[in-house]
């Protein structure tokens, strides 16, 4: 029994963040129709604050009235309610090990990127640029031989590390260091390829030059300087 | 007989949780105390990213990251769930056990490790996350319901470690007149017998976090 009476799925996002994309992937993977509330978070709707009392943050999925916050927690939530196209593999060894990296990507390698690299510069930042190398070798041996981290298929794992298929190269172009060369990182450079082009993942991206102008704002935000000439 | 090897650390409340639920279904295993300031070649192998405690090996095959052990251990061994089968439940319990080891235990930590100017405001942090968490207790015996569940596990930092850390620096975070609801679930947690058996000695613990704190000049 899939359906039992009309499904209602709602997602509450932005249009750049890269943590509710992970959730429009999922759903649309599965091949589900759902209705997307767009926030402007600079200005949170009532409902948004309601629903998210705690963390007050996109993305929240209301499915039949239930509401279930962060995105991780959310990505389980969808692939063990709807069982088409899983995300993570039947065998708990294999599933723990995408779990594993989901969160590393969120705790070492995000955290790392954004907050070592982005919004950095100077010596603060050629330290974030050394510890992101480190953690992105993690990830390009475990993703060496494998189409996706999921192996053939798109899992959890490639869900949580993909924006680093399209929002890495903005970050890199911002502040002009390349982090994920082709030389150094050769299997993770052909899985951003591989992820970026794929199917469902290549309709969804936010438009590149908002995301440009967004980011910018960001940094020059968070390093104290005014607006760029 | 499937072979089960815990890399583990007396003191470490992250440890102690993957006990927890490996006695609670009653799996079979070896312990190996790991000493932290001299890591074995072993937990370097099976943990490299992290080198840190605990790592499940069963059958030889390493698992890493106490909440994801977890997982692992409610997966493989069906007897005494501590995850609920509805999926929103189970949702739920991921979001509160999420919330207490990327907000609460993060707010808890900046108090002892912030400067004296910083710290009435890492307090009062601190308390409204241990608010919010007691809000979800409300009157339910355990996070799990009657009993203990993935929450409750995940939750053993605040249910004896905080103790020995406010007997330990002096400073006073959790009492009973501001969080009577979670002194009461501290109360019947730490008196369960799982909870009971998977405790480190509490003066042990003490002594510890106080030789810690004094190295870091910490006072409060």
């Amino acid at each position: 029994m899939k359906y039992s009476m009309a499904e209602e799925i709602k997602v509450f996002r932005s249009w750049s963040s890269r943590f509710a994309l992970r959730i429009i992937w999922a759903l649309k993977l599965k091949g589900l129709e759902f209705d997307t509330v767009y926030e402007d978070l600079t200005n949170k709707s009532p409902l948004l604050l309601q629903y998210n009392q705690i963390h007050k943050k996109v993305p929240v999925l209301v499915h039949n009235g239930k509401v279930i916050c962060e995105s991780l927690v959310i990505l389980e939530y969808i692939d063990e309610t709807w069982k088409q196209n899983p995300l993570l593999p039947e065998d708990p060894h294999q599933q723990a090990n995408a779990r594993f990296w989901a969160k590393f990507g969120d705790d070492k390698v995000l955290q790392s990127i954004w907050g070592g690299v982005f919004l950095k510069e100077g010596k603060e930042q050629e330290e974030g640029v050394a510890a992101s190398m480190e953690n992105l070798k993690y990830l390009e041996e475990e993703i060496r031989g494998k189409k996706f981290f999921g192996g053939e298929t798109i899992g959890l794992a490639d869900i949580a590390l993909g924006w680093l298929a399209h929002y890495l190269d903005i970050f890199e172009e911002i502040v002009g260091v390349k982090l994920i060369d082709h030389e150094k990182f050769p299997s993770l450079a052909a899985w951003k390829q591989e992820f970026a082009n794929a199917p469902i993942i290549r309709e969804n991206w936010p438009d590149r030059d908002k995301l440009v102008t967004k980011y910018v704002a960001m940094r020059e935000a968070n390093l104290g300087k005014g607006t760029p000439k | 007989m499937a072979e089960v090897k815990l890399l583990g650390a007396w003191g470490s409340p992250f440890s102690r949780r993957v006990e927890m639920a490996l006695k609670l279904k009653g799996v079979e295993y070896e312990y190996i105390e790991e000493d932290l300031g001299n890591k074995s070649p072993l937990l370097l192998k099976y943990n490299p990213i992290h080198k840190k405690v605990p790592v499940l090996l069963h059958n030889g095959k390493p698992i890493a990251e106490s909440l994801v052990i977890l997982e692992y251990i409610d997966e493989t061994w069906k007897t005494n769930p501590i995850l609920p089968d509805d999926p929103y439940d189970k949702a739920m319990a991921r979001f509160w056990a999420k919330f207490l080891d990327d907000t609460c235990m993060p707010a808890i930590w900046q108090i002892m490790w912030s400067k004296e100017n910083q710290r009435e405001k890492a307090i009062e942090e601190a308390i409204q996350h241990l608010k919010t968490l007691e809000n979800e207790l409300k009157d339910k015996r355990f996070f799990g319901g009657e009993t203990i569940g993935l929450v409750d596990i995940a939750a053993n930092f605040i249910g004896f470690w905080l103790g020995a850390v406010q007997e330990a620096s002096g400073m006073e975070l959790v009492n009973k007149e501001r969080f009577p609801v979670l002194c009461r679930w501290i109360d019947e947690y730490v008196n369960c017998s799982v909870v009971k058996q998977n405790l480190p000695p509490r003066d042990k613990l003490i002594a510890f976090l106080q030789s810690r704190f004094s190295a870091s000049s910490w006072k409060y």
